[in-house]
């Protein structure tokens, strides 16, 4: 077959043509994948609530959308076993994470405890670092939160009076998260929290920089 | 003010070569003279610059309101394509001097990744017009940076013996590896001032 | 040449990391570990196996003046195949590797590809070459992946090999990838270029 000679009308018109097909190829792509997209997204929220709430039997409630007092969106995804509220799944969002949001899901139980994490969103945070927060304040690790209560324990990293162990060379990284947690926590109980993290950050100078070359690495582990 | 923050952090603490590992190419093809390493960076700027300005409404009022968004990458990358072309056009005939200069430097931009990268994050990151130009001046400004620090330590190293396989990409990419490990000792200025400045 | 030398060819004599050093931004963005590089080549591996199949197909029908940009624009339909398929029924993958999906359409490995092989040769030809060329790409990414975790974080493909803490941080974080390749190339340079 021999080439298409340049002329004008030839060019538009093969560049045309290829677009417009792949243009329709792409639009039914788009709809077929685009229910798939969506259902992940959500299954993703789902297992998340699950996660933190846990329970056989539980069904999640209608979902109520609050701003949190940092200015951020947040959601209480009430939590329900045999038409009685069990605890409270609530998703919230630290501005202070290293490289930007953090957004994580929380279940309280109806005293107010902490019934369990899920990260959904670290992606921001140094991986090996900071992107260490999906376990390391799970119970029996080194920063277990799971069990306390915002309104009872002070839940800020113990560098700044608070009970918790940060994660090692990754203070701002602790702070954001525990700040996430006290949005939650805020959220739900109505009122207006300021956090170690939205304080702390912005006062101390930030003496810990979280990434570092190995040796500082070694050294932070050394000194703790 | 966060304008200030939001330079700094694009120029030195995230670096677009340096941390974020886009426009390497042009980083490891164009590098070996300063001079042309920042000629290069300019021309990164001037095309980075107007292709968001064009992209961004583009993206907003075409693509959004027709629920077209899929078609974001082939849209984005045929523009950036066109004005490329145009650019050079243009360049050509209003200020010879400038193109001259920039001129062979225009064709690789098309196929620089900074340019689509930066047109895709001002959406990722839900960015206003202004935020967007600011964004993307900062970025190139970084990419320039690091171009022309490089291209210095390069023509050292070009002159230095160096071991027979190590010559050439691989001792280039370990230098680029201290680079990018001195450029982490930004990190965290951002915060500190943000703090600093008590935002 | 037959299809198994095309193949091949793409995985060493023209291993695209290796030697033609093309596509080095995902080859450095995506390996903080092992998975990730290979996750990322396989979705290269994709587009190139596609775009070289069609572009192949419709050589003829191109005026040469035009060319690159109907390259580009078959290219791009397929990337963004590729993004939505990753986002429907991968999206963990799709949250790891990002910008650097969309931004497959800028490497120059598939452009490359197309222009200087399914330009000239038979369909199925082409689509050889894309899987000698996504193979060598992916293997050289999941290379590199798995060394910066191995040495970084003490594990590879997630299975720990020993204890976290020993292990070097900054393989993980990004000095580390520019030194990892620059190693591995010069190894490679040792083993192929006889000086």
């Amino acid at each position: 077959m021999a080439k298409l000679e340049n002329s004008l009308k030839n060019m538009v018109l093969s560049l045309t043509a290829i677009t417009v097909v792949v243009g329709c190829l792409l639009g039914y792509v788009a709809s077929i994948t685009d229910a798939p997209i969506k259902a992940a997204a959500d299954a993703k929220q789902q297992k998340a609530i699950t996660d933190v709430v846990p329970g056989e039997g539980n069904t999640v409630g209608e979902e109520v959308k609050k701003v949190a007092a940092n200015g951020t969106d947040a959601s209480i995804f009430p939590v329900m076993n045999g038409g009685k509220v069990v605890g409270h799944a609530v998703k919230a969002i630290s501005k202070n994470g290293f490289g930007g949001n953090i957004t994580v899901m929380i279940g309280f139980d109806v005293e107010g405890n902490i019934l369990g994490y899920s990260v959904l969103d670290c992606s921001n945070e140094t991986p090996g670092l900071g992107a260490k927060m999906p376990d390391w304040f799970q119970k029996g690790q080194k920063g277990d939160v799971i069990g306390k209560n915002p309104a009872k324990n002070n839940l800020t990293v113990s560098k700044d009076g608070g009970e918790v162990d940060a994660i090692t060379a990754a203070t701002i990284s602790s702070r954001a998260f525990l700040d996430a947690l006290a949005q939650a926590a805020g959220v739900l109980t109505g009122a207006d929290v300021a956090t170690s993290a939205s304080k702390q950050n912005k006062e101390e100078e930030v003496s810990a920089n979280e990434p570092c070359a190995a040796d500082s690495c070694a050294q932070q582990c050394l000194t703790e | 003010m966060s304008y200030i923050i939001m330079i700094i952090t694009a120029i030195f603490v995230n670096n677009i070569v340096l941390a974020q590992f886009l426009g390497i190419c042009p980083f490891l093809g164009v590098s070996k003279k300063v001079d042309t390493a920042g000629w290069m960076g300019l021309a990164v700027l001037f095309v980075m610059l107007i292709a968001t300005l064009v992209t961004y409404p583009i993206y907003y009022g075409l693509l959004v309101p027709y629920g077209l968004g899929f078609m974001q990458t082939i849209v984005y990358i045929l523009v950036i394509a066109a004005l490329v072309q145009m650019v050079e056009i243009i360049l050509k005939k209003s200020m010879p001097a400038l193109y001259s200069a920039l001129g062979v430097f225009l064709p690789l931009i098309t196929t620089n990744c900074t340019i689509l990268g930066v047109a895709i994050n001002v959406i990722n990151f839900e960015y206003n017009l202004g935020q967007s130009v600011v964004y993307s001046i900062a970025t190139a400004l970084g990419f320039t940076l690091a171009m022309v620090l490089f291209a210095g330590i390069r023509e050292q190293t070009a002159i230095t013996k160096t071991p027979k396989a190590m010559e050439g990409t691989p001792i280039a990419l370990i230098t680029a590896g201290l680079l990018a490990m001195a450029f982490m000792g930004f990190s965290g200025v951002d915060k500190g001032l943000s703090a600093a400045l008590g935002l | 040449m037959s299809k198994l030398g095309i193949i091949i060819n793409g995985l060493i004599k023209e291993n695209p990391t290796f030697v033609l050093l093309l596509g080095m931004c995902p080859t450095l963005g995506t390996t903080s570990s092992a998975i990730n590089g290979m996750s990322m080549g396989l979705a290269t591996m994709a587009v190139l196996i596609c775009s070289n199949f069609v572009i192949s197909c419709i050589k003829s029908l191109i005026p040469d003046k035009v060319h690159i940009p109907c390259y580009i624009v078959v290219i791009a339909g397929f990337v963004t195949v590729v993004q939505l398929l990753l986002k429907a029924y991968a999206p963990a993958v799709d949250e790891k590797l990002g910008l650097f999906i969309p931004l497959i359409v800028v490497n120059c490995i598939v452009l490359g590809r197309a222009e200087s092989f399914a330009a000239k040769n038979s369909p199925l030809d082409s689509a050889c070459d894309g899987i000698g060329i996504g193979l060598g790409f992916t293997v050289a990414l999941t290379v590199i992946g798995l060394c910066r975790e191995l040495l970084g974080a003490g594990t590879a493909f997630d299975v720990a090999i020993y204890p976290e803490q020993f292990g070097a941080l900054t393989f993980v974080l990004a000095p580390g990838a520019f030194i990892t390749l620059g190693f591995l190339v010069a190894i490679f340079n040792k083993f192929t270029k006889k000086a």
